[in-house]
């Protein structure tokens, strides 16, 4: 599509490209030189203990967090403060969070419907046909109209997906998505995921959900104290990690 | 039987719950009817022998006094009754001018209070500290002794183009009245304003149906511009103005804005702003980050983001206390009578009630005023809270 969209040597274009990413809260340095190439419909995920970092990373590619050295390309545009081109990369960005932060002022169906119809110009019907669509795709159109502060915790993320998903996406990022939900609804959350996962999207996702991690992703990214410790394939990466940090973690999690 | 009452008997009636529970109250109601009936008695003694007949009759006796401020016709030879309605206008404007003003200060301060430059926060932050920490009534005296009371004479008025002019009797300006072209002014701009509305209806529902967006603002300035100004340009100018111009002594003409009004208003919606600021602010903090993050996450614009997720949600949050305030300005407009503004108090629970010394009539009814404007605010204030209540669950 853009010309300028830089490509890897195997000619495939790169969605995100971060390069030496430096961020720091105030003397405390939380980004230390992130590089991280992802391909279109590469399903990473990031992992690693509380305050590694990665959070911010992913919330550095659509500008809710500003980095202060390196650079950041989301589909070849570099992140700059301009406002304008900062909207541009959200929209195509969906972005889905550990609570949900759905409008609650809003019904589902114009949760769904606002983005689409503010951003994308969409006119009302359309948007609450792509609207209807996602929400099928969640499984949850019934609740089209209820608000959100009626659903459960599960169905309230799903929706948040499908909001994301009603501005058709070119990547999605996933900021622990299953940490606030009870146990119980952790399955129905995942399942949505994986079938996105199947559909092709490009996915960045933060979680502890290892299983997860192991039947969808393409590679697992350990972060900690804002590095990236080892990437590797999910196979190499649980079974022959490489980095002592890693394993102690790994050790951890994984009874 | 004997054995299971004897406990009971006992005791006196005292230790019985029930029969215990139907003696207080009797004697509750019967210390209550007795100290009614006192009062009645001891006002209807006191009333007779200082020869005071009750009732409302005084209404339509001759008031006899002037009044510097009424918004209408009044002379000293109308009624008690007339004085009524004219210290009611008065408080009202009062009232009415009051919280349009707070309301504007107050959100334009709970938004400054919130501001990423570091002056304006300050600024709005010492406003807010100072002004709410100081009595009203320190406020109003503050205005009017300090302020107007040593603006120089009329002779000396410091004047904006001729026009308008500031002294220490108020504020003098031009006074429109109408022209023999009102009628059709007005027409047009009713007709310019029906065409907005109507336009904006269409433009919301072609941008629902095809997504397009139509310059609604800019052609309904046009419309709202163009129609009465052909209409200015055919028939002439719809009213004529009074411009006071200065005499020897006096400045004549024109609008007078007494300086206690100004002053009144000034405290009152300086006061109130800056109550109305802190609720306006702490109303859009109660808005989690979240809700912000997740509108911009999706390509919302910050404009968009505060008009379509921020500000209706902050809202709930500030109309309950915003009524209060409201509620405690028309309250304060009552202050107004210590610097002699003619409002409702200082009409009727003052000169009225010194003159015909029917304190028990004037009370009542200047405090049944105070009571219906409040409740009536509240009324209004809680059906809008009812329809942008959450309707979260």
């Amino acid at each position: 599509m853009n010309p300028a969209t830089p490509q890897t040597a195997s000619g495939e274009k790169l969605m995100i490209e971060m390069i030496d990413v430096n961020k720091w809260y105030g003397q405390f340095h939380v980004l230390k030189d992130i590089n991280l190439q992802v391909r279109r419909g590469e399903r990473i995920v990031i992992c690693g203990p509380s305050g590694s970092g990665k959070s911010t990373t992913i919330r550095c590619i659509n500008r809710l967090e500003e980095h202060q050295a390196g650079k950041i390309l989301v589909e070849g545009v570099e992140l700059t403060r301009d406002l304008k081109q900062i909207e541009a990369i959200r929209s195509e960005v969906g972005m889905v969070f550990q609570h949900f932060n759905l409008f609650p002022h809003l019904t589902v169906l114009q949760n769904c419907t606002l983005a689409p119809m503010w951003v994308r110009k969409l006119p009302r019907r359309e948007a609450e046909e792509v609207a209807m669509y996602y929400l099928e795709k969640v499984r949850i159109p019934e609740q089209a109209n209820k608000y959100p502060g009626q659903l459960s915790g599960g169905q309230q993320q799903r929706v948040a997906i499908a909001r994301a998903l009603c501005m058709k996406p070119k990547i999605m990022l996933f900021d622990e998505p299953t940490s606030a939900l009870d146990p119980e609804m952790v399955k129905e959350v995942l399942d949505t995921m994986i079938a996105l996962a199947e559909s092709g999207m490009t996915m960045l996702c933060v979680t502890h959900e290892m299983g997860f991690a192991r039947t969808v992703a393409n590679r697992v990214i350990f972060m900690d104290r804002g590095e990236i410790v080892e990437q590797a394939d999910p196979e190499t990466f649980f079974h022959h990690p490489q980095n002592e940090r890693t394993r102690l973690f790994l050790g951890q999690i994984l009874y | 039987m004997p054995v299971a009452t004897s406990p009971g008997r006992r005791g006196s009636l005292l230790s019985d719950p029930q029969a215990r529970a139907w003696i207080f109250q009797v004697v509750a109601v019967a210390a209550v009817v007795a100290f009614g009936w006192f009062l009645f008695h001891n006002t209807q003694a006191n009333l007779q022998h200082r020869g005071i007949t009750s009732g409302f009759g005084f209404l339509d006796n001759a008031a006899g006094f002037g009044i510097t401020q009424h918004l209408i016709d009044y002379s000293e030879s109308d009624s008690y009754g007339r004085v009524f309605w004219v210290g009611l206008l008065n408080t009202l404007l009062v009232s009415v001018i009051g919280i349009i003003l707070a309301t504007v200060l107050g959100f334009v301060l709970g938004i400054a209070r919130l501001s990423s430059n570091w002056l304006i926060r300050q600024l709005a932050t010492a406003y807010i500290e100072v002004f709410r920490n100081i009595p009203p009534l320190l406020q109003i005296f503050f205005w009017y002794f300090a302020v107007i009371g040593p603006l120089p004479g009329p002779r000396d008025s410091l004047s904006l183009g001729n026009l308008i002019f500031l002294n220490n009797r108020g504020v003098q300006m031009p006074a429109p009245s109408a022209s023999e072209a009102y009628g059709p002014f007005m027409l047009a701009l009713l007709a310019a304003l029906v065409l907005v509305v109507l336009l904006s209806r269409w433009a919301r529902a072609r941008r629902l149906a095809t997504g397009e967006r139509f310059p609604v603002f800019w052609s309904s300035l046009a419309l709202v511009v163009a129609i009465p100004g052909a209409c200015v340009l055919l028939f002439g100018s719809p009213v004529n103005w009074s411009v006071p111009e200065l005499q020897r002594f006096n400045i004549r003409g024109g609008w007078v804005v007494i300086p206690e009004l100004v002053s009144i208003v000034m405290a009152l919606a300086i006061y109130t702003a800056a109550f109305i600021g802190e609720t306006v602010r702490s109303g859009i903090q109660a808005v989690s980050g979240g809700q912000t993050e997740a509108a911009a996450s999706l390509g919302l614009r910050h404009g968009q983001v505060l008009r379509l997720v921020v500000i209706p949600q902050a809202l709930r949050v500030i109309v309950p206390p915003l009524t209060s305030q409201y509620l405690n300005l028309t309250k304060n407009s009552s202050l107004a009578a210590a610097i002699g503004y003619p409002d409702m108090v200082s009409l009727f629970a003052g000169t009225v009630l010194n003159q015909t010394g029917q304190a028990i009539e004037t009370m009542a009814i200047t405090m049944s005023v105070y009571l219906a404007i409040s409740l009536s605010i509240s009324l209004l204030m809680n059906a809008y809270n009812a329809r942008i209540a959450l309707v979260e669950r």
